[in-house]
């Protein structure tokens, strides 16, 4: 691949492109992606016991076992295996994120990796992104990538911080008045999920259309061109 | 698009979706719901640690205390136990010296605080009243528990059972709670009295009680046998 005549200003040099992430990421990121996705599974099943909003989620795709079987033996919708569920895994992303954050604190990770991102790069790389203008080199981050990635760190934080303050309001009185009440936790902690799935939407996608930064946290290491074939976004010589 | 991304993107699919699909059956496997159980257990130990016997629960304004308090139960509450206070009595078991049975004037007799406290249910939902009644350790120091047993257990008129942490039962705000709102408690809300409990989720807040017992076994709790989790302190 001629980099040269890339459309974007990214990545202006001739290396070869290399991803590469170190084991304690790849180990916290599958703990994070594990534990996210049943905080969310049961976070929906407990959510439709007393909805914030008019809407409940489709119990199919939320967690907690089968709702006609629970209600049958329990009285209960699943609720409580919800629940169960939920306070198994905040252990699990809670010591997962906090691992991955200590290690990219201090291995340079995040500093060599997720730094600098000012708003103009952002921009200009949002709308590249917007315009599938912008280029994906395996190894380099792009300004939108570095924004999002510190976002949903941060969506996590208060994941962890307003769990807390539903989940103990008594014992970490007054924490709960960050939020504006143990109410306003719970919408705090609906609105971060929310936050946190539209990350994963997209994140998710991004990894189908790169399919080697897959490859790349499982295996640990890739290189070579990310768009072998097929990719009509990028300007090719 | 390569073969092999395109095997890589379905394979990657159908593990997502069968990931998905088998999450909400693996729920009802036996080793799962055992796996959640003793992690649920685990978490009683964490809770218990955490749990601060001088830390009060916040306290509100009356005027926050709401009046037409919501009613909730498995039932209706036209089902709700009518108790007779001609005939009704309080038993008493376990490690406790004087197990008379209690009348209902002889309950209301005793000495008695109010609070305006939280309820706050495992569902999610709060609600703040105001009760008034006596704390479970003045009537502990009365009938002579034994306050170095680990558990309190509670027998309900309908059917209900629940049971709590000595630390949680000798907690100032943990009462007997004899009204609502300054009324008599009524019919539905547990007449003659409920525990009200303001350091735990509302389900551990056992109503229409009838029997008092201290134990060093753990009793059980009505929704504690149903997959709830046991010390549920908040």
């Amino acid at each position: 691949m001629n980099t040269a005549t890339r459309t974007t200003t990214i990545g202006g040099t001739t290396a070869p492109e290399v991803l590469e992430h170190a084991w304690p990421v790849r180990l916290t990121h599958w703990l994070m992606a594990a534990s996210i996705l049943i905080m969310i599974g049961s976070g929906w099943r407990i959510y439709n016991a007393s909805p914030i909003f008019p809407f409940r989620f489709p119990d199919a795709i939320t967690l907690g076992g089968d709702v006609q079987v629970a209600l049958t033996w329990h009285n209960d919708p699943g609720v409580a295996t919800a629940i169960a569920w939920h306070f198994a895994a905040m252990w699990l992303l809670a010591l997962s994120y906090l691992l991955f954050v200590a290690w990219g604190a201090l291995s340079g990770h995040f500093w060599r990796n997720f730094l600098p991102v000012g708003p103009s790069s952002f921009f200009r790389d949002f709308i590249a992104a917007a315009r599938f203008r912008l280029a994906h080199r395996l190894g380099e981050y792009n300004a939108v990538q570095k924004a999002f990635y510190w976002g949903v760190l941060a969506l996590v934080l208060v994941m962890l911080v307003s769990g807390i303050a539903i989940w103990k309001p008594v014992q970490t009185y007054p924490l709960e008045l960050l939020f504006g009440g143990f109410q306003g936790a719970r919408l705090v902690h609906f609105l971060g999920m929310a936050g946190i799935c539209g990350f994963l939407l997209v994140h998710v996608a991004l990894v189908v259309l790169v399919p080697k930064t897959f490859v790349a946290m499982v295996l640990g290491r890739v290189t070579g061109p990310a768009h072998v074939a097929g990719s009509a976004t990028e300007k090719r010589s | 698009m390569s073969l092999d991304r395109r095997a890589l993107l379905r394979g990657g699919m159908s593990l997502g979706a069968a990931a998905l699909l088998t999450g909400c059956d693996l729920s009802d496997n036996d080793a799962v719901q055992g796996f959640l159980a003793r992690f649920s257990a685990w978490n009683d130990r964490v809770q218990a640690a955490l749990f601060n016997p001088n830390r009060l629960a916040p306290t509100f304004p009356e005027s926050e205390a709401v009046k037409d308090f919501r009613y909730n139960a498995w039932y209706g509450p036209e089902n709700a136990p009518a108790l007779n206070p001609e005939n009704y009595r309080l038993s008493l078991a376990g490690l406790i010296a004087n197990k008379k049975p209690w009348t209902v004037d002889q309950l209301y007799a005793l000495p008695q605080v109010s609070q305006v406290t939280r309820h706050v249910c495992v569902e999610g939902w709060s609600m703040i009243g105001k009760w008034t009644g006596t704390p479970l350790r003045t009537f502990f120091e009365r009938i002579g528990a034994d306050t170095t047993a680990r558990y309190v257990g509670f027998e309900c008129a309908d059917g209900y059972y629940e049971s709590m942490d000595m630390a949680t039962a000798l907690h100032p705000q943990t009462i007997m709670a004899f009204k609502l709102s300054d009324e008599v408690l009524p019919r539905k809300y547990g007449y003659p009295f409920k525990i009200r409990v303001p350091t735990k989720l509302g389900f551990k807040n056992p109503k229409f009680v009838t029997t008092m017992f201290v134990s060093n076994l753990r009793p059980h709790g009505f929704w504690t046998d149903r997959g709830y989790n046991w010390f549920s302190g908040i």
